[in-house]
């Protein structure tokens, strides 16, 4: 009953925010996270459009479109493709709305319109906003971008060069323009943009490069700036008020964002937010969680660098922090935990919880109160040795002391490595079949902590880091994860790390792609792979699908290898040196044998 | 004694004749030699390139182990790696967006290039660009083996520079901006 409610209030809200032209005869209800009872088979109705790269403020990525059912998937065939133009990686997920697609590429950031209601989708307009060049030299991972959001007849993004752009839909043309941050300090900005009632909000990367963290709201209507706040500093800084009630007392003191650091280390202290927020209505939260603390040395940061590696709940209207839960206090690893927060209502221990679900970087699963910001349970979904667990009663992740790096010596055998067991690579959950969909991979690593100079706006590491394949020698896999039970329902190994998002769909389809260029359709129940097609480069995009003016389900996705484990490719990288790409280049050396560069979008229909 | 005098001799003619362990206490960069740096092979209108300046550096062990300490001391690890490149380009292979010889090299550290690499100008000292510069073309082979460094104290990374392969330069990196 609770979760009718939550839903109710969901697509209301969706639907009165952003819709233009609701189809006729259908109920807008697009960006709900459809939760039907376990018994119905047939799902919420689903006006197939993608308005945020999430689909909808629970980050469910669950399409409640149908048509494509794991008996006909097999007959999946291409309707048609369209090149990008830039052949760095892509990780964008498209956006569909009112019979028109929406691509922003890689660094240039060209935003293209494509014209759904005629064959083949020719080009409407682009529009392209000349970042800086120079943006490329701070962009840690490839210069990637991923996605934009839609509200209010404006298609909203983010350049490389610290810009937030909102487009007219219709037109092409910019409405406003706001400038957010300075890559001259290390920042850029790669992340989706969420629109929550009349918000933007946005946050920078850049911990590699010694940025102070931020997330920051806009004004949809001018781009004027509502509120910002920062992730390191005091708490005025932090937008930590007279709300702020964390659920464990390790998150609760004063300006914690100061002396949980070295004096005036907070300042270049990273934690940035590149990944994804979610959003309650019914409770008016925001959720979302930091990067990582810079340098990656630990050692030349004591303290538990707050608020690096943190879910915040805020305040959308204010950006007041409500609650917060330091995921990794002290990050040894750079396990960044910008991870996307499923907003679920979920049977735990046989009670109805409002949770959120959120698959962390270190290798566990957390599932928290999400009123209360209460760990209810934290289980690895992948193999660990860097942790034995959280400790629930204090909150505290309990790392293990033989594997803590430290300056001039090298650690061997760290699971899960740098990028984490997961990384930003987005889950879809489907209400159908109550389980999570993720792809993942299995890196260890060795480490050596260094010394490193402090200078504006250049990297800011302090480490040696050399990857490799984790147990089992397979570098990624796929997985089906029940939630509810902490279990892993099924699980698909692959060569590379699958690095892409996750679409699953009422038809109990789940798409994923691989970085070898397989886009794949599994079977949401028992994981078989129903249909694969072989793209021009590797997938480490977000698949989405939609429904098309003609009635039809379509599902599409960007290939283009790049990103931090395909820069290898897309930055011409050389093997010779195991350290390259931050250590990635060691694990992935093979990848240049497999795949090219690319980009260009694939549409897929029966 | 005349054995003594020929032994001396000889040690003179050798210390002379090998920079390998010069070291100078003030150095006097040639950085006016650099003043006509081309990063094009094409000359309209026929004619040479313009003469290469030799880095002094190149056959020095001092300068070359210099280079490689500024080399992380200045973050350019940071974003090349041990020469494998990340951020930015690879320095171990044998593609040079702007130019391989030391003259070209110290003006790309100098000036900045307008896809990501940063002016320096002003924040590192002239010597020590050279330094760089020379370090950096030991990465792929490109300085006498009896002087570039050999294996580091650290977690191992690329062969080390005195047994890095010699790469064939060759001016054909392509920087990111041509795939706009």
């Amino acid at each position: 009953m609770r979760t009718w409610t939550t839903i109710a209030v969901l697509a209301a809200a969706l639907a009165s925010g952003c819709h233009r032209n609701p189809p006729q005869g259908e109920q807008p209800a697009h960006g709900a996270a459809p939760a039907p009872p376990a018994s119905s088979v047939t799902g919420q109705p689903d006006d197939g459009q993608w308005l945020m790269a999430s689909k909808d403020y629970a980050n469910t990525r669950y399409s409640g479109l149908g048509e494509i059912t794991t008996s006909n998937v097999k007959d999946l065939k291409l309707a048609w493709s369209f090149s990008t133009g830039v052949l760095r990686g892509q990780e964008a997920a498209p956006l569909v709305v009112n019979g028109t697609m929406y691509i922003v590429t890689p660094y240039p950031n060209i935003l293209y319109a494509l014209d759904l209601t005629k064959p083949g989708a020719p080009l409407k307009w682009s529009f392209k906003p000349k970042p800086s060049a120079a943006a490329q030299g701070v962009a840690c991972c490839d210069v990637v971008n991923r996605g934009a959001a839609y509200a209010d007849g404006k298609v909203v993004f983010n350049t490389l060069d610290n810009h937030t752009v909102a487009v007219d839909a219709t037109t092409g043309e910019q409405v406003w323009n706001a400038t957010l941050g300075d890559i001259n300090r290390g920042e850029t900005l790669t992340m989706a943009p969420l629109i929550v009632k009349d918000k933007v909000l946005v946050g920078n990367s850049g911990g590699e490069m010694g940025i102070r963290g931020w997330v920051t709201a806009l004004n949809l209507k001018d781009g004027s700036q509502v509120w910002r706040a920062y992730h390191t500093g005091p708490d005025k800084d932090v937008l930590i008020g007279p709300q702020f009630k964390p659920f464990y007392a390790s998150d609760r003191g004063t300006d914690l964002g100061v002396s949980s650091w070295p004096p005036d280390q907070w300042k270049i202290g990273g934690a940035g937010m590149w990944g994804w927020i979610s959003y309650d209505p019914e409770l008016d939260l925001i959720f979302y969680g930091t990067a990582n603390p810079g340098p990656w040395n630990p050692e030349l940061r004591p303290g538990d660098n707050k608020w690096a590696c943190t879910v915040f709940a805020r305040r959308p209207d204010t950006g007041e922090a409500v609650w917060a839960y330091q995921y990794n206090p002290h990050d040894l690893f750079d396990h960044d935990s910008i991870n996307e927060h499923l907003v679920l209502d979920l049977q735990i221990n046989g009670q109805m919880r409002k949770v959120l679900v959120h698959p962390e970087r270190n290798g566990h699963m957390y599932v928290f109160d999400r009123q209360s910001g209460e760990v209810l349970s934290a289980k690895p979904f992948a193999f660990t040795n860097t942790a034995t667990g959280v400790d629930l009663k204090t909150g505290r992740l309990q790392y293990v002391e033989e594997k803590k790096p430290s300056t001039g010596k090298v650690v061997r055998y760290i699971c899960p490595a740098e990028p984490g067991a997961k990384d930003w690579q987005p889950s879809a959950y489907s209400p159908r079949t109550g389980l999570l969909y993720f792809g993942h991979q299995n890196i260890c690593e060795d480490m050596e902590g260094l010394e490193v100079s402090y200078i504006e706006g250049t990297p800011y590491v302090g480490a040696n880091v050399k990857m490799y394949a984790g147990p089992g020698g397979h570098r990624g896999e796929f997985k089906a994860w029940d939630p509810v039970n902490g279990t892993i329902a099924w699980s698909i190994k692959e060569q590379f790390p699958v690095w892409s998002g996750t679409v699953v769909t009422a038809g109990d389809v789940a798409f994923y792609g691989t970085m070898d260029g397989w886009f794949k359709a599994v079977h949401a129940r028992t994981g078989d792979v129903l249909w694969q097609f072989k793209v021009g480069s590797g997938i480490i995009g977000q698949p989405i699908t939609y429904k098309g003016p003609d009635g039809k389900q379509y599902v599409a996705v960007l290939s283009g290898v790049g990103g931090w484990p395909g820069a290898i490719v897309s930055g011409n990288l050389d093997p010779k040196d195991p350290t390259a790409a931050l250590g990635f280049v060691n694990a992935m050396s093979d990848l240049p044998a497999y795949t090219t560069k690319g980009g260009t979008l694939y549409v897929f229909s029966l | 004694m005349r054995t003594e005098l020929v032994l001396i001799a000889a040690m003179a003619v050798a210390v002379c004749g090998c920079k390998r362990e010069t070291r100078t206490f003030r150095e006097s960069p040639p950085a006016s030699m650099a003043s006509d740096v081309a990063v094009s092979d094409l000359h309209p209108g026929g004619g040479n390139p313009p003469a290469r300046s030799i880095s002094p550096y190149e056959q020095n062990a001092w300068a070359l182990n210099e280079g490689k300490r500024l080399f992380s001391a200045y973050n350019c690890s940071g974003c090349h790696a041990n020469g494998g490149g990340g951020m930015g380009p690879a320095l171990i292979d044998d593609e040079w967006s702007y130019g391989h010889e030391a003259d070209q090299i110290y003006r790309t550290i100098l000036e900045g290039r307008p896809n990501g690499m940063p002016a320096w100008r002003g924040k590192i000292p002239d010597a020590q660009i050279w330094q760089l510069a020379a370090y950096i073309r030991s990465m792929s082979g490109l300085a006498p083996k009896d002087a570039a460094p050999s294996r580091s104290d650290h977690m191992n990374g690329p062969p080390p520079e005195n047994a890095a392969p010699r790469m064939i330069p060759k001016n054909a990196g392509t920087p990111p901006a041509a795939e706009r």
